[in-house]
This record gives structure tokens, sequence and C-alpha cells, in this order.
């Protein structure tokens, strides 16, 4: 159970998020720039609130550094490292794990299907692998909560066709608790269990949307 | 090939590389800590920093060893120092070294800093969601991602060493076989009637050094960024 209850000011930008988010994959949509992914980085760590709090099972993340909350990223690109294998990339987070992996590097390249790419480097991967591959190094690091931020965005819609399933079996599969950023909601039909809205500078619960 | 040379100059020889290997080595630590500073870490003071780092670039070199001399001479407060511990800098092999890396230390910070500032920063937070701690995101993503410009700057950093004369023989002086280096016996050769030829044959050597060096630099930098983008496998 995600819990937060926190406002971050950037100039003239406020954000005030009141919500909890329990197991299950919870919709986060919204007009674009009104704080959406700032939301995002606020719980993994990457912004610091002015005030407020954030709490995961019961543990107060607010003031940890982004490495020791445990929160997994998905980003709209995949930022994966360039430097490394496949493999190297999935394996980055158990370099620094001190839990045991939810799953092996052989269940991860199962269901993400990734397993002919381990030993190609990002560059050579498309935009659909790639973020498969990032989903993938996301998992292997133990998270206790996924943020995806918008993963679909960047592809086109056959490679997003060709991903949803992978989320959907992820979805089924891995019981994480999943915050999920999108523009279309649609896409997320059957699969949310819960929706919230960034707008007009709050992020709230919100009913789902009509589609 | 042996008695193209005498004895002494190739000791010269000898020592200007030996030197040049020294001052890179022992500049490296430091140049990346103090790139790092400039480049990621804003504080007061940073332009005093960056400042001080480049003064021995438009100093002229006679004042940097000068100064060298001053605070590092046998009665420097720092040469002193030193003594006590058994290190002795001035008009000796090792003070040619730190002079040397003083002279090249701009070169060095300064194509560190570039490439330092190049790296993606998105990828560093990617590293920190995944667990790692700040140190091992630089040793693990920013260090690797911006080696070829450590290279680069360390290349830059030998080739400056091997040619540096100013400083070095204001600090340790001219002495064959202990601080005499390729630039200064060039220079001793010139001093005295008669000296044109052997200075001339010295004079190829440096140059066959240099090219050496810039070639196998440009070789391995190039090997070194096909490695970090990827382009290898």
């Amino acid at each position: 159970m995600l819990d937060l209850d926190l406002t971050y000011r950037r100039g003239d930008f406020t954000l005030t998020a009141r919500f909890a988010a329990g197991p299950g994959l919870t919709a986060i949509t919204g007009p674009s720039g009104a704080g959406k992914t700032t939301l995002l980085n606020l719980i993994a760590g990457l912004l610091r609130p002015a005030t407020g709090h954030i709490r995961l099972d019961g543990v107060a993340l607010t003031d940890l550094p982004p490495h020791r909350r445990r929160i997994g990223y998905v980003f709209q690109e995949a930022r994966l490292f360039p430097h490394l294998s496949v493999r190297q990339n999935l394996r980055y987070g158990r370099l620094f794990a001190r839990h045991p992996a939810p799953a092996t590097l052989a269940d991860i390249t199962d269901l993400l299907d990734i397993g002919p790419l381990l030993d190609r480097r990002p560059r050579d991967l498309s935009g659909g692998e790639k973020q498969r591959v990032a989903i993938g190094r996301a998992l292997l690091a133990a998270p206790r909560l996924i943020l995806l931020d918008e993963p679909l965005a960047a592809l086109d819609a056959a490679r997003k066709a060709e991903l949803l399933p992978y989320l959907a079996r992820l979805h089924d599969q891995m019981r994480l608790p999943m915050l999920y950023v999108t523009h279309h909601p649609a896409e997320l039909r059957g699969l949310a269990g819960g929706w919230l809205r960034v707008a007009g500078g709050m992020a709230a619960p919100a009913p789902a949307p009509d589609q | 090939m042996a008695d193209w040379f005498t004895a002494e100059e190739w000791t010269a020889i000898a020592l200007s590389l030996k030197v040049a290997a020294w001052a890179t080595l022992v500049s490296l630590p430091p140049g990346v800590a103090v790139a790092w500073l400039l480049a990621r870490r804003p504080f007061p003071g940073r332009i005093l920093l960056d400042g001080l780092v480049h003064l021995p670039l438009v100093l002229p070199p006679v004042v940097t060893g000068y100064i060298l001399l001053i605070l590092f001479g046998r009665q420097g407060p720092l040469g002193k120092l030193l003594a006590e511990i058994g290190i002795v800098l001035a008009f000796n092999w090792t003070g040619a070294v730190l002079a040397c890396a003083v002279m090249a230390f701009p070169l060095l910070v300064r194509a560190i800093r570039l490439s330092l500032e190049a790296v993606d920063t998105r990828l560093e937070q990617a590293a920190g969601t995944l667990g790692a701690p700040p140190w091992a995101v630089f040793a693990t993503v920013t260090l690797p991602l911006a080696l070829p410009g450590v290279v680069a700057g360390a290349i830059l950093c030998f080739a400056k060493a091997l040619g540096e004369f100013g400083a070095t023989i204001t600090f340790v002086s001219n002495i064959p076989g202990v601080t005499q280096t390729l630039p200064s016996a060039i220079y001793s050769h010139l001093q005295v009637p008669g000296g044109d030829g052997p200075a001339l044959r010295l004079t190829l050597v440096s140059a066959a050094i240099a090219i050496i060096a810039l070639v196998a630099s440009e070789l391995l930098a190039r090997r070194v960024r096909r490695r970090v983008e990827g382009t290898d496998a």
C-alpha cells in the first residue's frame, strides 16, 4: 500500500498529492504538463516534496534517497545503459539488491520474451525491445512498487500492441503494485484497478474515465 | 640503433618517458576528482578552484616553476614537510614529475570535465532507482561513459608532460642523468658550439615520440568510444 500526502513547489508550479494506492495497477491520467511525471519522480525520490510524507507498506520513504527506496521505475525513454549488454543491464540491480529477486533472470526473460537479446547492446534493439528490457531490469532489482511513465509513448501502434500483452502478463504474474501514467486510458481497460487524475495542481483519486 | 645516441642522450630519452608516465599517473585521480567537482557540484568557490586549476596554462612556465621552488624547495614549507617523510622533490626527477603534472593538469581536467558534463544524468537517475548508491553510480555509469574523455585527457597530459620545459628547468634544473629530460638536453646542446647536430637528432626523437603517442591515443580513444557506445558488439 502506497500512501502519500504531500506538496511540491517549483517556481509558480505547485502540485498537491493526496491518495493511497493499493495492490494491482493504478492508472494515472491527466493533461500534459499537469505533473504526472513530477508525481512519479517524487515517489521515486528524484524530487523532494516541500512538505508532507510518502509511505510504502507503512515505511516512511520521504527522507530516503532513491537507491534505498526499492521502487522500480520504467521511464518514458528506456534509459538502458549503452555501455552494457542487455544481460548486464538486466542484472544491474542485482549488484546492489539486498533482497532476493522476485524471479530469476530466466523467468524474466521468458515473461518478457527477451531471451534472444541478452548478448546485444541497447543500441541494436527496437523501441519495444528496449522497453521490455527496461521493465525486466526494474523487476530484477526486487522493487516493492513499480512506476511506469508512459512506457508505450515512444512506440507506434504496432509496437504498442506488441508490448501490451507483456504488461498484462506482468500484472497477472508479478503481483506488484504498479503506478502507470498514460495518455490513453483505453490501453489499460481491464488492467487498472484504480484511477488517479493529475490536473490543476492536484493529484487525487478519480472515477475510471469512460472510454 | 644503440650507438645513434650517447649514453647521456639515452638517459634523457628514458627519463622523459618515465617523468611523463608518472606525471600522467599521479594526475589522473585528482584530475577526475576536480573535474567531477567542477562538472557536477555547484559549490561556493567553484570559480576560484576553476581559476586555480587553469593558472599554469596562463602563467609563464618559469613563474610556475619558481612558485614550485618556493613551496617545494628544500627550505619551502611543503618541501620541508615532505623531506621529513623522505620525499625530496627539488633537483630530483620526482620534482620534474610534479612540475610536468602541474603544467599538464589544466588540459587533463578540461578533457575529463567536458566528458563528464556530456554524460546523460538521466542514466545516473535510472541507476539510482535500481539501488546503486551514488559512489556506485559514478563507478559503474558515469566514469565508464566518460572514459573516452578520460583517455583523451590522459594522452594530452602525457604529451604535454613530454614537452614541458620552462617549469621543469626552473624547479629541478638541468642535471644530466638526474633531471635532464629531452627538452632540457636539446637546450643544453644548443648552448655549446657544434651542438646543432645532436640537438637536431634529439628533436627528431621528440617528434617521433609525440607522433607515436598521438596516433596510439587516437586508436585507443576510438576503441574506447566504440565500447562505450556499444558499437563493438
